[in-house]
């Protein structure tokens, strides 16, 4: 399988790798997919509580090439956004921006699962309700 | 200097010896009569080619010249005894025996067989990979006409009882083929002492070209019959019509005198640098050899590492040709069946590797090899969410992932 150019550079050189403190208030956690499945991402943010920005963002993958690239694009895309502009990212902007194939776009699809559930772990620990996740 | 990438995937293919490939040059041009031209020189010199060949590969099996029935590879050579004795002895029986664990060449004919009435029997191996001679011994029914197991398996290089299991068959009046196209001129594989009536082999995983095989047929204690599969102008003896691929075939005879005369020496020096191979790998946290360790080929081995994806694994070992055992092409998730067939949990099959070592592999390139993998595997682990939670010490078992 050939990979783009921006698929193989996120996979060589992962940006934001690591793992925020889950018990904070202000870090949101979202863990999607499944390990017989071939793909585990885990996704964290940590908002700034007075302006609702993400100051931070996490991941660990285990998947293929295009997994870890979607999510550690994602990650890039988080920090300094609104939670109201994340929730904007869809998974199809992953898609173009990384040039994924047609077999690969169930990775841009967990990704997009990703920043949403992470985005539900924060608003669950601040009692704000949660926001629905059309793709799961 | 190292040439990258580095080719590992000697199970898959061998390249041409230079020594093979000069034997053949003369054929393509001088010598490029057909063997069965009965007329004129041309039509002589190309039989003598091919008789001496058929000699060079008899001596490595232990066979006679007048056993070996030349084919196009292992998959046609596997087609031509398994049919050919479905049909040959279709009065005695319809009952064929195999494992599990065969090539697809094997499993595919016999699925073949079903449908036209043969009676299939496919034997579990165990967690090693090795067939249980009591599971063989009960599977065994008066119809039984065929026992078919592999010599040594393609993925994972494990050796089967070969003599114990020819002796079972033979004991029920079986008779017994073996598909030994990755033992072949790797060890010894003589027919006599292990009681084989049937042998598959082929040229391109012992550094002869691709394109050529063999079938070795028993003429005496007892007697086999195939019933041919391509007809046309009776060649090797009426078991396999087509002009003789003479090129092909002096090549793989030479290919069968070299592997006589060398396979002990680079067995020796093979299982030394597979084993450094595999000491350091298997050094690596939660990595697991798979297949039986005592029982196997001396050039290859096959280890899965736990808590990596094995697509991603094979991009971070992007200069070593090897194989994988996941199978995912496209959107299909479907890992190796033989390792599946071992008892492994999808995980553990999606992300194994199977290295084969040639004749050509150098020191340098395994450790290469070596530096590659373990970097690979660390760097995905350190970016795993599975890594760090087994590092916690909480069960993946026991979350209910969401599968999609």
């Amino acid at each position: 399988m050939a990979y783009s150019e921006k698929v193989i550079d996120h996979y060589s050189n992962p940006r934001n790798i690591g793992t925020l403190d889950k018990s904070k208030n202000n870090v949101g956690t979202g863990l999607v997919g499944a390990p017989e499945c071939g793909d585990v991402m885990r996704l964290q943010i940590e908002v700034d509580e007075v302006s609702g920005t993400i100051t931070d963002a996490k991941f660990k993958t285990f998947g293929c090439g295009s997994a870890i690239a979607s999510s550690s694009l994602a990650t890039e895309w988080l920090k300094g956004k609104s939670i109201d502009d994340a929730l904007k990212i869809d998974n199809m902007d992953i898609v173009e921006e990384l040039a994924l194939p047609p077999v690969k776009i169930h990775c841009s699809v967990l990704a997009e699962d990703a920043i949403k559930a992470a985005i539900n772990d924060y608003r669950a620990k601040n009692n704000l309700a949660p926001i629905e996740v059309h793709s799961l | 200097m190292l040439k990258l990438p580095i080719y590992l995937d000697n199970n898959a293919t061998t390249p041409v010896d230079p020594r093979v490939l000069q034997a053949m040059l003369p054929y393509f041009t001088d010598i490029f009569g057909n063997a069965a031209s009965r007329n004129h020189p041309f039509g002589w010199k190309a039989e003598e080619g091919v008789d001496y060949a058929r000699e060079q590969v008899a001596n490595l099996i232990g066979a006679s010249e007048k056993e070996i029935i030349f084919t196009s590879g292992a998959t046609e050579s596997n087609n031509l005894a398994i049919k050919g004795v479905y049909e040959m002895y279709a009065e005695k029986g319809n009952h064929i025996i195999t494992l599990t664990t065969e090539h697809k060449a094997v499993l595919d004919t016999c699925k073949h067989l079903e449908k036209l009435g043969a009676e299939v029997t496919y034997l579990e191996v165990q967690s090693d990979g090795l067939l249980n001679l009591a599971d063989l011994e009960a599977a065994i029914k008066p119809n039984t006409i065929l026992v078919s197991v592999m010599f040594a398996n393609n993925e994972i290089g494990v050796i089967q009882p070969i003599k114990e299991i020819a002796a079972i068959a033979h004991k029920h009046g079986a008779l017994f083929h073996t598909d030994a196209t990755q033992a072949v001129g790797k060890v010894n594989t003589d027919v006599n002492e292990y009681g084989i009536d049937l042998l598959s082999l082929t040229a391109h995983k012992m550094y002869g070209p691709k394109g050529i095989g063999a079938l070795y047929v028993r003429r005496k204690n007892p007697r086999v019959k195939v019933t041919a599969q391509i007809d046309g102008g009776g060649h090797e003896r009426g078991m396999r019509s087509g002009t003789l691929n003479v090129p092909g075939i002096v090549g793989f005879g030479k290919a069968c005198e070299l592997a006589r005369l060398e396979m002990g020496q680079d067995a020796a020096r093979l299982s030394i640098m597979r084993d450094r191979l595999e000491n350091s790998l298997l050094e690596l946290e939660e990595s697991y050899l798979n297949g039986n360790k005592d029982h196997r080929l001396p050039h290859c081995t096959n280890i899965s590492f736990k808590y990596v994806e094995g697509e991603g694994l094979m991009m971070g070992v992007k200069d070593i040709a090897v194989s994988s055992g996941s199978a995912c092409t496209s959107a299909s998730l479907e890992p190796s069946y033989v390792l599946k067939s071992l008892g492994l949990d999808d995980d553990l099959a999606h992300s194994s590797l199977r290295f084969g070592l040639s004749r050509f592999t150098t020191d340098e390139e395994i450790d290469f090899a070596i530096n590659q993998t373990k970097e690979a595997v660390m760097k995905l682990r350190e970016m795993s969410p599975l890594w760090e939670m087994f590092k916690e010490g909480i069960d993946l078992k026991a979350i209910a992932w969401a599968e999609h």
